[in-house]
């Protein structure tokens, strides 16, 4: 699926960003998930820690069963990190990767709204001014007067993943 | 009630093979690896034909035949011996055994299904 | 499931089938020069009729010609026709590796080497008419016994019979049926007999029942009437008697043909009396109501006392099942043990009352878990067998080539491994039995004039031990040379040139990265890549590998793995608010530290003394980048692990319970990580690293870059 601005048939990109989204708070931005790759909302535990990680990926948790990595969102995000309040929750989402389906989990501040983003509110992102990096963002759409950034979370999640490959020591 | 057919066979693709056919066509197949564990089957079991391979480790299939002909509730039972030996000598042993008949060896489904009807 | 997919399903069956009948085939063929006893090669025949049957019912049809030159050599062999020389057990196994190659090609879809099996089918047809004064096989036997019948019994003379009314001058056949009266023992039923030649003509039948007794003498399952059947219709002899095919033995049956019209008898078919063969004439009638029990015969009285490797393919009541399947059973089998772990934790907290009864629960839950547990590992687990069987060949191959004297002694091929495991230790193991052909064993000179017997001897044993396989490769050859090795490690720089090595450090150096001191390189082994494959290979498998030489008295290989992939006995550690795994099969021993044993070199690894040995000292919390309780030595415990052949401390703030543990991987959600094996999930919920121990080793060694610690 490509997501990259200018190129390509403009429609046919906005149809696949119209939909459902879950959105939640990190800072002062509300970024928007496509919903269908939410797989639940939990609270936030402490996670098993894994050596050489980067700094953003929390450790691992157990989600019935599975090893499921936790990365904080903020971090990724290079936000100021603040203390877990009790807002502060875990979004579990499938993600592609080039070697199947992966789960992670995304600490954010808080969850949000689901809304319905029709094909016409959605905008390409702008290539400077987010405070998040625009290769994430697959659009920006606007909703209820409310600015919405919606996350190319595959290429977020197998970006953060590999990076640091094999930063022993 | 659909009839028993215990296929017996050192070979898994053959039952396998023989198995499919034979619950395509509606009946109900119980397999067996070699003629001890059929013999050992037909004792406790009532089945409607018997179809064996030749050779078999353990126990082969003319002398199962012989075995389960033996056997009172076996006195009447079809059985046919499956074989690729299409010799005169291989069939003499079946029958002597009690053998009902044979089919030979390679054989395709629908010659299997209609050796099967002729004696069912 | 559609016919082609359910076709698919039998095909793969019959290949898997057909490469464990191959290598039953081999491994018989292989003790034939000691034992050619008739229940080896009836189970080699057997094998290779298998496989021609099947291939032919598939469509195989080269396999199942090709097969059938193999089948017929075999047969004159398992009849005595045929003595059993080296050179035809040489042809069979080269036959088996032709099959072997051609079924692969077919199982590939892949176009067949024709040429090789033309050569070979050749060398077969050759050698089977090498012996021109053998009877032809099979057939020829029993044609000549029926021959001899049919003049020895006056068979009633054909008599050309006028055509009867029935056929009205048209052409037709008629047939004089005279069942014995056993006939219907075997439940050939004359009626169906009679349906069957109605659906190829007009039909009419008259029965003759001058036989038939009187009610009180009448048996009810014998048949006392005879027929004569008349049927219409320019049928071919062929068909009509196909009808009475299986019943020409319980009676006597004459064909008469009228062609019709004029009745030129000339053209007619000579009418054919078909005259019972001598088995059915040899049992009199009115005896044998029930065959008495037939002994039993001799393949199975002498099945258990066959020699050599049992086939452990296709073994009774065998299931195929694919391996998806069986690992998702691990899985949730997996997950049930975590679960009751769980439940006997919050067990803890309850009420008095209650907890009598829940514990008691429990305690039946974690049994039964536990059993479930081990039959569904059960499920995964092979004979070593498996890849012993391949060795014999092997042997027999390579020191026919090396030119060297060679017994082979396999032990415990019936101990039993994951299927994983099985797999993945065949090619090491191939390597170390190769080297110890090529490089361990001498040649019958040598061992002459050392005072050793000429005929060396190989030895691969597998075994248990401590919740463990062992599997060991021991040779009586010259053992490792130590001064050569020391010389070549320090020629290759793997070793400081002023560096003292114990023999254990120096004996481990043949796993070095590169090194091989085989004086020639023979295509056999000694291209020096080998045994730290080896040693990488067996560690991947959660296992480790040691090696102990004897000069001039051989050397013993001994690996030690774990019984499977899925679970691991794990000793559970303490580095201040993390827990880690280690595999129990690394520790050596745990001991507590004191701070006046410790060297400590800057830029290099701390040693620390034990006994009489200097070993490394890994600091985890440094290496996994945690915070322990103390940095002190001597408030934390020292684990003695083994990788790369030599032991290391690993420092932990404290040792936890020992426990087994579901191995789950950080890959599937997360990426390989250094030092890590997986991870697993607590009793209490909490997930713990597994640590890979060479991978910790290794992340530890590189920490100081450029330097080995072996020269340290």
């Amino acid at each position: 699926m490509s997501t990259a601005t200018g190129n390509g048939d403009k429609r046919l990109e906005t149809a696949e960003d119209a939909g459902q989204y879950l959105t939640f708070q990190l800072g002062r931005e509300e970024y928007a998930v496509d919903i269908l790759r939410v797989q639940e909302i939990k609270g936030w535990e402490r996670a098993t820690r894994i050596p050489h990680a980067p700094d953003y990926v929390l450790g691992v948790i157990n989600l019935r069963g599975a090893i499921v990595p936790i990365i904080e969102l903020r971090k990724r995000f290079r936000l100021e990190s603040t203390e877990f309040g009790p807002t502060t929750v875990v979004i579990v989402v499938k993600v592609m990767s080039p070697r199947g389906e992966r789960t992670v989990g995304m600490v954010v501040d808080a969850v949000c709204e689901v809304y319905n983003v029709a094909h016409a509110n959605v905008k390409p992102p702008p290539e400077v001014g987010s405070s998040v990096d625009t290769a994430f963002v697959k659009g920006l759409a606007t909703v209820e007067n409310k600015m919405l950034i919606l996350l190319d979370i595959d290429r977020l999640i197998n970006s953060s993943m590999l990076d640091g490959v094999d930063a022993a020591a | 009630m659909a009839s028993t057919i215990l296929a017996v066979d050192d070979s898994a693709s053959m039952r396998q093979m023989v198995n499919f056919t034979l619950k395509g066509a509606g009946y109900q197949v119980v397999q067996a690896v070699d003629g001890v564990e059929a013999l050992e089957y037909a004792r406790q079991h009532a089945v409607d034909l018997v179809l064996t391979d030749v050779n078999m480790p353990r126990m082969d299939g003319i002398t199962l035949v012989k075995e389960l002909r033996s056997l009172p509730s076996y006195r009447y039972t079809p059985m046919l011996v499956l074989t690729t030996e299409s010799s005169q000598d291989k069939k003499m042993q079946g029958k002597q055994a009690g053998a009902t008949g044979w089919i030979v060896k390679p054989f395709n489904p629908d010659q299997l299904l209609a050796t099967i009807a002729r004696v069912l | 499931m559609s016919l082609d997919l359910e076709m698919e399903e039998i095909h793969k069956i019959f290949f898997e089938e057909s490469f464990e009948g191959l290598d039953v085939m081999e491994s018989r063929l292989l003790n034939l020069d000691v034992n050619a006893d008739r229940e080896t090669i009836n189970s080699i025949f057997r094998a290779a009729h298998s496989i021609k049957g099947g291939a032919a019912t598939f469509g195989f049809m080269e396999v199942s010609n090709f097969t059938h030159g193999v089948e017929t050599l075999l047969d004159e062999m398992r009849n005595g026709t045929r003595p059993v020389t080296p050179d035809a057990i040489q042809l069979l196994l080269q036959s088996v590796d032709g099959l072997r190659e051609m079924v692969k090609a077919v199982q590939a879809k892949q176009p067949i080497d024709t040429q090789r099996i033309a050569v070979l089918s050749d060398e077969i047809a050759q050698l089977l008419a090498r012996h021109p004064g053998r009877p032809a096989p099979v057939a020829a036997p029993a044609a000549a016994a029926t021959t001899a019948v049919t003049t020895a019994v006056p068979a009633p003379v054909p008599v050309v019979d006028p055509a009867p009314a029935f056929l009205q001058g048209g052409p037709g056949w008629v047939i004089d049926f005279r069942p014995h009266r056993d006939m219907l023992r075997t439940n050939n039923e004359p009626l169906r007999m009679f349906a069957e030649l109605a659906r190829l003509g007009a039909l009419n039948v008259v029965a003759e029942t001058d036989e038939v007794p009187s009610l009180e003498s009448l048996q009810a399952d014998e048949c006392y009437l005879r027929w004569r059947l008349e049927l219409a219709g320019a049928v071919e002899k062929r068909t009509v008697e196909e009808v009475f095919d299986w019943v020409d033995a319980n009676c006597t049956i004459a064909y008469q043909y009228h062609a019709g019209g004029a009745e030129a008898s000339a053209a007619t078919p000579t009418p054919v009396v078909v005259a019972p063969p001598p088995v059915a004439e040899a049992a009199p009638v009115a005896t044998a109501p029930a065959p008495a029990p037939v002994p039993v015969p001799e393949a199975a009285a002498t099945a258990g006392a066959a020699p050599g490797p049992k086939a452990t393919g296709g073994d009774a009541g065998s299931i195929r099942v694919s391996t998806t399947k069986v690992d998702h059973l691990i899985n949730l089998v997996g997950e049930l043990v975590i679960t009751q772990s769980m439940l006997s934790r919050f067990a803890d907290g309850c009420s008095p009352a209650e907890l009598e009864k829940l514990r008691e629960g429990l305690t039946q839950l974690t049994r039964n878990t536990r059993e479930l547990q081990e039959s569904v590992m059960q499920i995964r687990m092979l004979p070593i067998s498996f890849a012993f069987n391949r060795f014999p060949r092997l042997v027999h191959d390579l020191s026919r080539k090396l030119g060297k004297k060679v017994e082979l002694k396999l032990s415990g091929e019936g101990t039993e491994l994951d299927k994983t495991v099985l797999e993945k230790i065949s090619d090491p193991l191939v390597h170390l039995v190769r080297n110890a052909l090529d490089h361990g064993l001498e040649k019958p000179e040598v061992r002459i004039a050392a005072g050793k017997p000429e005929t060396g001897t190989i030895e691969l044993a597998a075994f248990h031990e401590g919740g463990n396989i062992i599997i060991e490769v021991k040779d009586d050859g010259g053992g490792l040379h130590k001064a050569k090795i020391l010389a070549r490690a320090r020629e290759r720089g793997l070793v400081a040139a002023d560096a003292e090595l114990s023999d254990d450090q120096i004996h481990n150096l043949i796993f070095a990265a590169g090194f091989s001191t085989a004086d020639s390189i023979s295509d056999v082994s000694g291209r020096g890549v080998g045994m730290d494959v080896v040693r990488r290979n067996i560690q991947d498998l959660g296992g480790v590998v040691q090696i102990a030489s004897h000069e001039g008295r051989g050397s013993t290989i001994r690996i030690r793995l774990p019984l499977t992939l899925a679970i691991l006995d794990g000793q559970l550690v303490r580095v201040g608010a993390d827990t880690y795994v280690i595999s129990l099969v690394a520790i050596v021993e745990t001991i507590q530290a004191q701070k006046d044993r410790l060297n400590a070199v800057p830029g290099s690894a701390e040693l620390f003394r034990l006994r009489d040995e200097y070993i490394p000292v890994v600091r985890l919390y440094e290496m996994f980048g945690v915070e322990p309780d103390s940095r002190a030595v001597e408030d934390g415990l020292l684990v003695v692990v083994e990788a790369e052949g030599r032991r290391f401390g690993v420092l932990v703030d404290d040792l936890l319970a020992q426990q087994q543990v579901v191995i789950k991987t950080l890959e599937t959600n997360y990426r390989q990580v250094a030092g890590v094996a997986g991870a697993t999930i607590l009793g209490d919920g909490t997930v713990a690293l597994i640590i890979d121990v060479p991978g910790l080793v290794q992340v530890f060694n590189d920490s100081f870059a450029g330097r080995s610690p072996l020269a340290a």
